[in-house]
């Protein structure tokens, strides 16, 4: 479903041009659970971006079900049914949890429709649904929220920036059950996450590493999990949270 | 009245038609229908252009509206309007001024409206301003507005002026005596080569009474907006002033929040913060499928409510 074809992504720094993405290749089929980790600064998020559109290809050619989508705006590559859970949410004052919801849906959600979006991220639905996203809330709870605005819309490539970072243990096996749940209700979806966390890898179909912005390791998780267990590309969570 | 009038209204007071309770509607400059209560008594002014609105003691759950609209280009007014509002009284008063000026003469609603609010009294007074209509005269509204408060009274406002207004120069004053409690929720938006200046001067004189006044303002295009908040505390009383503001295109914000101690028992907070709309919230509502200008006008929206 989705092609990246020789991509690369410069930034300008005060040496040069900094490589950040070098000549990546890779194909994602649809209904995949795929897994991108590495080290800190290798290049997953902005691999991510790059895809979502959020930050432009320097050289390169993406393909997203068949059309070429490296000269298409965020906007539209959003309408093409690509979703996008942010590492750090933004604030909004004064949109609600309703609002933001009513927008990712792209229609006018009933209150109770909206509120099952955020049973499934663990809020309780009638403390949150009227709630400003402002800095009244935490850093967890924005991030849930987060991840609820992508299960309100119906996305063929739904990329998950680090979904685990900021939350807590009880809401990562719900990040789990959610991952499962988004799977089995759509063949046609492919899940692309970024992620450190064993657990989550464990659930890949396929898992890629990527360090100084290129793939250092592709393949199923059976090839590539147990090469890496144990590093810091796989922390255990309950190790790195203790 | 005609379809613009009634539009007007719709605006301001969110009246499709004649209101239920005690009102007064103004259009052009004379009131078209006035209706009393008998609890709330509303008397014109025989020596100046105005109202007397009397709220009996005791009066609750009741309401006021005195909207005003203008149609007729090159109309200049100022209107008087005084609220005696009853100890105890918990009520909801709608001002408001639509201008709809098609013609190239200025039209001008100056409103000065003064509140005398009994003990433990509690108020609810929104006010809206619009302005709309396609010819070169200005529409411009004026408003004064004084709040004295005796103990224990409640006063909360909602300041609404989101478009079509060319210039305003708002000016509100109010002096707390002991646990009275005022609120104030004021919002602008401010397009094209609109001037709006807007001044508070919230004096807190008794013990244990509060204002928390918080203006959230959007300045687009070439316009210009000024926002004067002062709050003195004369007592053992606290005080909060914020000034939350976006700018957009060339518009210009001097936000000037102030606090004035006159008391070791003043305890008073200003904050004011002015930027532009944010490049992740644009970015973030785009990944959702809006288009730039569908996220701005949702954050706007947000901001503004």
């Amino acid at each position: 479903m989705l092609q990246l074809k020789s991509i690369s992504f410069h930034a300008d720094s005060t040496d040069g041009k900094t490589e950040i993405i070098r000549n990546i290749s890779l194909n994602l089929d649809k209904n995949k659970f795929i897994v991108i980790t590495g080290p800190n600064g290798g290049g997953k998020s902005t691999l991510a971006k790059m895809i979502a559109g959020i930050v432009p290809a320097t050289d390169g050619s993406i393909v997203f079900q068949g059309k070429e989508i490296s000269g298409l705006s965020i906007t539209d590559r959003a309408k093409l049914g690509i979703g996008f859970a942010f590492q750090q949410p933004v604030r909004f004052k004064g949109l609600t949890v309703l609002d933001l919801l009513r927008i990712a849906s792209g229609k006018q959600l009933k209150i109770g429709e909206a509120c099952e979006f955020l049973s499934e991220v663990g809020l309780c639905a009638k403390d949150y649904i009227h709630r400003e996203i402002n800095a009244s809330l935490s850093g967890g709870e924005l991030k849930r929220i987060e991840i609820a605005t992508i299960l309100a819309r119906d996305v063929k490539l739904a990329i998950f920036d680090e979904p685990e970072a900021g939350i807590d243990l009880w809401s990562f096996q719900n990040l789990i059950r959610i991952f499962e749940k988004m799977r089995e209700s759509s063949q046609e979806r492919t899940i692309l996450v970024i992620s450190h966390q064993e657990r989550i890898l464990n659930i890949a179909d396929e898992i890629i590493v990527l360090a100084n912005g290129v793939i250092e390791k592709q393949g199923s998780k059976e090839q590539i999990l147990p090469s890496i267990i144990g590093t810091k590309y796989a922390a255990d969570v309950c190790r790195k949270l203790s | 009245m005609d379809v613009i009038q009634k539009q007007l209204l719709q605006e301001v007071a969110d009246l499709h038609d004649i209101p239920e309770g005690a009102y007064n509607l103004r259009a052009n400059g004379e009131s078209v229908g006035k209706q009393s209560t008998a609890n709330i008594e509303i008397i014109s002014k025989t020596d100046i252009s105005g109202i007397d609105i009397r709220i009996k003691p005791n009066t609750k759950n009741e309401s006021v509206h005195i909207p005003v609209v203008l149609s007729e280009s090159g109309l200049k007014e100022t209107v008087y309007n005084d609220f005696y509002i009853g100890d105890n009284c918990d009520v909801l008063i709608v001002a408001g001024c639509g201008i709809d000026n098609c013609g190239s003469q200025d039209s001008e609603h100056d409103g000065v409206h003064r509140f005398y609010i009994g003990k433990n009294a509690k108020i609810r007074y929104v006010e809206k301003h619009y302005g709309s209509g396609s010819g070169d005269g200005k529409r411009i509204l004026n408003p004064v507005t004084e709040v004295y408060m005796e103990e224990g009274s409640i006063c909360e406002m909602e300041m609404v002026q989101i478009k079509g207004v060319d210039s305003t120069n708002r000016t509100t004053i109010a002096k707390l005596n002991a646990d009275a409690k005022l609120i104030v929720h004021e919002r602008l938006m401010t397009h094209g080569d609109q001037r709006a200046l807007s001044v508070y001067k919230v004096e807190l004189n008794g013990d244990g009474s509060s204002a928390d006044v918080v203006s959230r303002s959007v300045a687009r295009d070439n316009s210009y907006q000024k926002l004067d908040m002062c709050i003195s505390g004369n007592a053992a009383c606290s005080g909060h002033t914020e000034c939350d503001s976006i700018i957009m295109d060339h518009g210009t914000i001097l936000a000037v929040p102030s606090l004035e101690a006159n008391s070791t028992d003043a305890a008073l907070v200003h904050e004011a913060a002015i930027g532009k709309i944010a490049g992740d919230q644009l970015i973030k509502l785009m990944t959702l499928g809006l288009t730039e200008t569908e996220a701005e006008e949702q954050i706007i929206n947000g901001f503004l409510k």
